[in-house]
């Protein structure tokens, strides 16, 4: 069979490539029905990803985030049309101390392998976890973005000290709403607050305990454990506030990525003995907790609905283009392309 | 049901001297109508896949299926006609003897040597199936179109924002198409190669779905070239 991939060849290009593939083979054939763009795909599509980066990577298809539909399975294992959310970590070993997203040699698509703008993607099946059959496609297409939030919450519950009363989020963006809202989910107990710049962004915060700006923190607040979702520039002044507010030998975990080196307070870091926990992608184990806590908590479901920014039909390289470019000028949410190309 | 037939019952006279009919010629080691065929398995509205092959090429075509681990249950081979018209209607013969004709059933009809087309041309021809009797499958005239009787002088050059390229899938009721073709003349039959062009004769609306300029029909061995070069440069990754 050819294979239409839709590869971004320099910013804001795409060019139709083909290649051929077989059905028939040890690969599950996906057809991809809902997508959504991450902030390094913009990086790629805008250029700003540096020039090294994009001369080693391009041409490469975007998009990371995305759910679809079996249509052809040669094993037999799933049944043609089971939705499914896509793994885009690839192993290409097993470690048994070292998760999958953190061995060096793993592939992760769009990141130097092409992502999901595909006719078709042919996956293996342990890159495939089922989704729930009611499950609202719009929502589950960044299911991608939840696991980062998952992946990172296993991995602070088996470092942490088991002291929980409050967290501080820093970050009022996608990852920071849903860090704050599973945070709420899996430790109803406990109190979150959210620490942003927006006011508009922080009033979509509705569940968390208190939504504080930045500047208006009050000095005599402390928090058990901190997470940064700020990324970027914002990254280090939440990493100062963190460590300013933070009780001793509390965990923060670190899951904004910065294209810069940022500078951090180690005399305090030492002094009240934190733990700096760095937390980067996810692997298969986290897209399954991911669903099964959508179907152990189904409000999950219906906030992440409020997620939903801008939704575009993609039937045509036109549509691709307007839908990137209409989700680099929206301020919140994540924006969905239903892939009908 | 929704049907595809899978047209291959072409000689390939165009492609010069070569010894078997163009859909089975290689593009990057495979078939051109294993490619082809196997686009079509991956929509699961589809029941059955009809491939009609030249008589003395249906065994080979058998044969093809199965070296591609493509000789599923939901894909038949048949004997082709004289003309494409009549290749068809075979296809429509072996739906009706292996399941009868429903009102609501529809064909896909698909040139073997289309192997690019895309999973959103197949389903709109379904969907647009569906719902009008005739679909045909078109882009937009790129170059200008030049009418002439003669083939010396120009008798019409017609506005090319009203002019578009036939492409393949056609996609049909089936009943309706047989009963279109059956209250057709023998000599009628001979000028109205193009099923659609059945439909528009009589005065029925055909519904037109855009194709691919990438969507081309490997014809000639230019075609082929052009086809093979496309594939090969796209295999960087």
């Amino acid at each position: 069979m050819i294979n239409q991939v839709y590869r971004l060849v320099s910013p804001r290009q795409f060019e139709v490539t083909y290649k051929d593939k077989s059905i028939v083979g040890e690969e599950v054939v996906i057809r991809p029905t809902h997508m959504s763009i991450c902030a390094a795909d913009q990086r790629y599509y805008t250029g700003t990803r540096g020039k090294k980066a994009m001369r080693e990577k391009l041409p490469m298809a975007l998009i990371h985030e995305g759910v679809g539909e079996v249509v052809f399975d040669p094993t037999g294992k799933l049944s043609v049309g089971t939705k499914v959310v896509m793994v885009p970590n690839t192993p290409t070993e097993t470690d048994s101390v070292i998760a999958e997203n953190y061995l060096r040699s793993s592939q992760f698509r769009s990141s130097g392998y092409d992502g999901f703008m595909q006719d078709y993607v042919f996956m293996k099946h342990d890159r495939l976890v089922i989704l729930p059959e009611d499950m609202d496609m719009d929502v589950a297409a960044f299911t991608e973005l939840v696991t980062i939030t998952v992946h990172a919450l296993s991995r602070f519950e088996k470092k942490a000290h088991i002291r929980r009363d409050t967290f501080g989020v820093w970050g009022d963006g996608n990852l920071g709403f849903i860090t704050c809202l599973f945070l709420k989910k899996l430790y109803p107990e406990s109190t979150v607050y959210i620490f942003g710049k927006t006011d508009y962004k922080m009033n979509h915060f509705s569940f968390v305990d208190q939504a504080i700006k930045i500047d208006e923190i009050p000095d005599d607040l402390t928090i058990d454990h901190g997470i940064e979702c700020a990324g970027g520039k914002g990254s280090q002044y939440a990493i100062d506030q963190i460590i300013d507010h933070i009780n001793p030998e509390g965990t923060i975990s670190l899951l904004g990525v910065s294209e810069y080196p940022v500078e951090i307070n180690t005399r305090m870091v030492l002094e009240k003995g934190l733990t700096l926990l760095g937390s980067s992608r996810s692997g298969t184990p986290d897209f399954q907790r991911a669903i099964d806590i959508y179907e152990e908590h189904p409000s999950i479901v219906d906030y992440l609905g409020t997620l939903v920014g801008n939704v575009h039909n993609v039937r045509n390289q036109h549509d691709i283009i307007e839908t990137f470019e209409s989700d680099l000028s929206s301020s919140w949410g994540k924006t969905v392309m239903r892939w009908m190309i | 049901m929704i049907y595809a037939g899978i047209l291959a019952g072409g000689q390939g006279t165009r492609m010069g001297n070569v010894p078997m009919p163009k859909q089975f010629l290689l593009l990057n080691d495979k078939p051109i109508i294993v490619h082809t065929i196997e686009k079509f398995l991956l929509n699961d509205e589809i029941s059955t896949i009809i491939v009609a092959s030249p008589k003395e090429w249906v065994n080979y075509t058998n044969d093809t299926l199965k070296k591609f681990n493509i000789n599923l249950p939901n894909v038949n081979v048949v004997e082709g006609g004289s003309d494409r018209n009549g290749t068809i209607m075979n296809i429509i013969k072996s739906i009706e003897e292996e399941n009868g004709i429903e009102d609501d059933d529809i064909l896909i009809t698909h040139d073997a040597v289309r192997p690019f087309l895309t999973h959103r041309i197949i389903q709109d021809n379904i969907d647009m199936g569906l719902k009008y009797d005739a679909v045909d499958t078109v882009i937009s005239a790129v170059d200008t179109i030049v009418e002439s009787e003669d083939g010396e002088f120009i008798k019409d050059i017609p506005k090319r924002d009203t002019m578009y390229q036939g492409q393949t899938p056609q996609t049909f009721n089936v009943r309706k198409l047989q009963n279109l073709y059956e209250g057709l003349t023998t000599e009628d039959k001979e000028i109205l190669t193009d099923a659609c062009k059945i439909f528009s004769m009589k005065g029925e609306k055909v519904k037109l779905v855009e194709g691919e300029i990438f969507n081309l029909k490997v014809t000639t061995p230019y075609d082929l070239n052009v086809a093979n070069s496309i594939i090969k440069g796209s295999l960087d990754k």
